[in-house]
């Protein structure tokens, strides 16, 4: 275990993740971020979904970006955080954006620069926890003892991914779900309209306020009418 | 009469909302000054937070990570909640209004003018033409001052606060089934809970804090169940998702009762020893079958009987709840009907088992406890019964018949303005053209005034209608208390001074009060006095601190009331050993058929109208509009509408579109998403003018509560002939790809 972080490390489970950006608000307040956030957070799909996805550097033991840089801008430091590029080096080419397995590094236009999470280095190099992991209200950012989030939590962390033929292996590890077939609930199933002709204006009739409901109690016959065995239904 | 004499950009150019983006001193100036270990100023968890102070400024924030509620945990609301204090909108000396717009003035001539004006009002037309509106984002020492003001400074009956559009329906309810009003556990309890209900709560962006409470308590094998007409955060999540139809929550719970009992999952032991009126409730729930609440409630048969099968035999469980069953003309009965599942289990009053609602507003649930409301004394007591009232007027040393009785609610101060019978009116943090539902007739009120005084710290949309605006304090200002959503009363700190001419609120009421000819019951020097006088008029009463100090609640992070002496350790769980606190020390069931709402669709309105928050905002936004990171991640009001309904009307997302009511209309950008029922369309109520919400919301109120029916109206939906909005940094362009 790296000495400089206390035994802590890093976990990020986008599936806790309730779309707030308190990370994003929080990685700003950051003293040596002075007002600027280096992380993002999207909607994954907003369209059919309210699922988002926090994205902070995974801090790779071989960092794609660095190795792209072409103006060795990148700097990995001796506790295995990569830095944003280097500004008097940066040439804005954004050649670490596209490479970034994770989609991690922003190139802010403004500055013409590179900047992306770098884990709070002057917060975690002196015991204490980075801005978004501390702030994060949901637990979908956590940092802290692999031992306590594993009696915490029944997922368990990786952080050695596999895309294409590279593998990549990193200081962050991301919560997965033990089992998939443990977790077969799928919000939609829940939804009476989906692959259904429902009818939006069901409701609308002509007459008094509340009609179509009103029906519904001469359908019952108002009485008690139950089987006496809910599961027959 | 009170007409705006500038036009909207111009006091937007002079007052805000101002988007700020950063304090006057960089980002981590050198080390700061102090850190002031104190509370969020927005939402009820009222989360620890350490303010950093410079050169008499709040500079930026620092994790408090010991405060056992939220160990450091914080929405983007509360990262930046910082930024008001050293603000360009700020209020810095009382302002008076003048034909064009507001001169800036001193506080002789602005408290002078003041109380002489409501004077003259009341010597004219009575006491009560004076309305006094308060707020329940403000402390309890506050909330207690504001009731003794409106009594014996300015003798009128109507006072009510903003608490009046959030919990009032579940205040009453808990009353009426318990005997108190007050969330029954702590959320440490929620941990201990194996089947958690969460209805009418949009819990991740309301209350963000407790849904780390919930997934905590899933990872110790709790269910989930969420009932809304959204699938919010929460509700991605949930084991089990109910998508009710808008206004029939208490057929819903009505459902699940019903099938609770056929299972034989009612626990009678309890109901016989601890509670009366089962009966009542199991003959009326005989008729909610699964196929009759599906078709009232829009939820299947199916997932009624799962979740009773979820919440009947489960071993703990805890129901928690919000505005989503409280904002309907059958709040208190939406409520009663839910608190019925929770009496049948007799799971309450034990480690794990219990029941809550949970309070929007910072001082939600201490704001309604100390007399700043029509119907209420201060620990709790009720205006209209004969002993509340000596007891009151005996700690006050005033005679009985001179204490007012009870006066209007909220929105029926707003009425009484509008038909010329309240004539002059004191407001403090409260902005009722945004917040109180068909906002046209509000603005027509506020034009009616003969005078209006304003206390605040930003100068909010009602604010200028004020003839007189007082500039007082922020939370960070002043030194006080506040009672969170779990009934811990915490402890706020004066961080820094109000700036430049600005004062601190009390000070603002005193002055007042010295200028009414009484000055002998208002003569504090310091907060704390307040809150041992409010502490000593609670005892022996419904809500009593009377064993607090600010001593004992900074040396304990909290104390949760009821705390009736001084070496009582105060009362984390309330029933303990099934004892409820009607006289007879049992709970009460209480039976309502299911009834529609007060404004049903129909084919001239045939969509059902929705209304709520998002996370980067808070209430009226008076303070989140003016803080800039907050308003770029949801910088405008948009339209919820499902893909199936789109689809009918030919919108697309981005499209604008107009909402329109028998009240008015707005129009905006639409988000076309599956996350909703297809009969049924949201917006957040946040934003003012022609971007309110409330322009288009129903102002019926709850008959016992007197809670305006936010949730439930019927609309039309139409696409109108302008160009899709722009895309903006919350709602890039791939974001808006919509297959």
């Amino acid at each position: 275990m790296n000495t400089a972080f206390q035994g802590n490390e890093f976990f990020l489970d986008p599936s806790r993740c309730i779309g707030c950006k308190a990370c994003v608000q929080a990685c700003a307040e950051c003293g040596t971020h002075r007002g600027q956030s280096m992380i993002h957070l999207e909607y994954v799909h907003r369209a059919t979904g309210v699922q988002t996805a926090p994205v902070v550097c995974m801090h790779c033991e071989d960092p794609t970006c660095a190795r792209v840089c072409p103006a060795d801008a990148i700097k990995q430091d001796d506790h295995g955080i990569v830095h944003s590029a280097a500004k008097p080096r940066c040439v804005a080419c954004s050649n670490c954006v596209i490479a970034c397995p994770f989609g991690v590094p922003k190139m802010k236009v403004e500055l013409d620069l590179m900047m992306k999470c770098d884990m709070c280095y002057d917060r975690t190099s002196v015991g204490k926890k980075p801005m978004c992991a501390t702030v994060c209200p949901s637990g979908a950012l956590y940092y802290g003892p692999r031992e306590t989030i594993g009696n915490l939590r029944r997922e368990t962390p990786v952080n050695e991914f596999q895309f294409g033929r590279q593998t990549v292996r990193t200081k962050v590890n991301i919560m997965t779900a033990p089992d998939v077939k443990a977790l077969p609930f799928e919000v939609l199933d829940f939804l009476p309209w989906e692959g259904k002709d429902f009818d939006p204006f069901e409701l609308s009739r002509p007459g008094a306020p509340d009609a179509a409901s009103a029906a519904v109690w001469d359908d019952a016959g108002l009485g008690p009418r139950c089987s006496g065995n809910c599961t027959c239904h | 009469m009170a007409k705006l004499t500038l036009s909207e950009e111009q006091y937007i150019e002079l007052y805000g909302p101002t988007p700020n983006r950063s304090p006057t001193y960089d980002f981590h100036d050198g080390e700061p000054d102090k850190l002031v270990k104190t509370h969020c100023c927005f939402c009820g968890v009222q989360c620890g937070i350490q303010l950093k102070v410079k050169y008499n400024k709040v500079i930026g924030f620092e994790p408090w990570d010991e405060f056992p509620v939220n160990q450091g945990k914080l929405c983007p609301k509360g990262v930046l909640r910082y930024m008001q204090n050293d603000h360009p909108d700020r209020l810095l000396s009382p302002l008076i209004r003048t034909e064009d717009g507001f001169r800036a003035a001193g506080w002789y001539e602005s408290l002078n003018k003041t109380a002489d004006s409501l004077k003259a009002i009341q010597d004219k037309h009575g006491k009560d033409a004076v309305a006094f509106l308060g707020g329940a984002s403000m402390t309890n020492e506050k909330a207690y001052l504001n009731g003794k003001f409106a009594r014996i400074a300015l003798q009128t009956a109507n006072i009510d606060y903003n608490g009046r559009l959030c919990m009032v329906s579940a205040g009453a309810a808990n009353r009426m089934a318990f005997g108190v009003d007050r969330a029954a556990n702590p959320w440490s309890d929620i941990l201990l809970a194996k089947t958690i209900i969460l209805t009418g709560t949009n819990l991740a962006e309301c209350f963000p804090i407790l849904t780390d409470y919930v997934w905590r308590a899933r990872d110790n094998g709790a269910k989930i169940i969420v009932i809304d007409p959204r699938i919010t955060p929460i509700g991605r999540t949930a084991d089990l998702f109910l998508p009710v139809r808008p206004g029939r929550d208490s057929a819903l719970a009505n459902g699940i009762l019903h099938v609770m009992i056929e299972r034989g999952w009612t626990d009678e032991k309890f109901i016989a020893e601890h509670t009366h009126d089962f009966d009542k409730v199991r003959e009326l729930v005989k008729k909610y079958t699964p196929e009759v609440t599906e078709k009232l409630s829009g939820v299947p048969a199916k997932n009624i009987i799962k979740a009773a099968e979820m919440w009947g035999p489960a071993e703990t469980s805890m129901l928690l709840h919000a505005r989503g069953i409280e904002h309907h003309t059958k709040g208190v009965e939406n409520v009663l009907t839910y608190i019925n599942l929770v009496l049948a289990t007799g799971r309450i009053g034990k480690p794990g088992c219990g029941y809550g609602t949970i309070t929007g507003q910072g001082n939600g649930q201490g704001g309604r406890e100390h007399g700043q409301r029509c119907n209420q004394l201060p620990g709790g007591r009720d205006i209209n019964k004969p002993e509340h009232r000596q007891f009151i007027a005996d700690f006050w040393k005033i005679p009985e018949p001179e204490l007012p009785k009870q006066g209007l609610t909220a929105c029926e101060i707003i009425d009484a303005i509008e038909r010329g019978e309240i004539k002059g009116l004191l407001s403090i943090s409260i902005n009722p053209l945004v917040s109180i539902p068909d906002s046209n007739r509000t603005r027509a009120a506020l034009e009616k005034l003969e005078f209006f005084a304003c206390i605040d710290f930003f100068l909010s949309e009602t604010a200028r209608y004020a003839d007189v605006v007082l500039a007082g304090s922020l939370q960070e200002e002043d030194e006080g208390t506040v009672t969170t959503g779990e009934g811990r009363c915490v402890r706020l700190r004066n961080s820094v001074p109000p700036p430049v001419d600005a004062r601190v609120d009390w000070w603002i009421i005193r002055e007042l009060a010295k200028r009414l000819g009484k000055e002998k019951w208002f003569n504090y020097s310091k907060a704390e006095e307040i809150f041992d006088e409010l502490a000593a008029a609670s005892k022996g009463g419904p809500i009593d601190y009377s064993g607090m100090t600010y001593e004992k609640i900074e040396n304990n992070m909290g104390i949760f009331w009821p705390c009736p002496a001084p070496e009582h350790p105060g009362t984390p769980r309330l029933f303990e050993g099934g004892k409820f606190h009607h006289p007879d020390g049992k709970a009460k069931f209480h039976a309502y058929e299911y009834r529609p709402p007060a404004e049903d669709v129909d084919v001239e309105y045939p969509i059902f109208f929705t209304t709520g928050r998002v996370v980067s905002q808070y209430l009226s936004g008076t303070q989140t509009r003016r803080i800039g990171a907050l308003v770029d991640q949801y910088p405008e009001p948009l339209c919820e509408i499902h893909p199936l309904l789109a689809t009918k009307l030919g919108i697309e997302n981005r499209d604008m579109v107009k909402v329109s009511t028998r009240r008015g209309e707005i129009t905006l950008p639409a988000l076309v998403v599956q996350t909703i029922r297809p009969d049924t369309i949201f917006i957040p109520y946040h934003w003012a003018g022609k971007k309110a919400a409330n322009q288009v919301t129903n102002r019926v109120l709850d008959p016992i509560s007197k809670i305006p029916e936010f949730k439930v109206c019927a609309c039309r939906l139409e696409k109108v002939a302008a160009p899709p909005a722009k895309a903006n940094a919350a709602w890039p362009p791939v974001s808006l790809e919509n297959k």
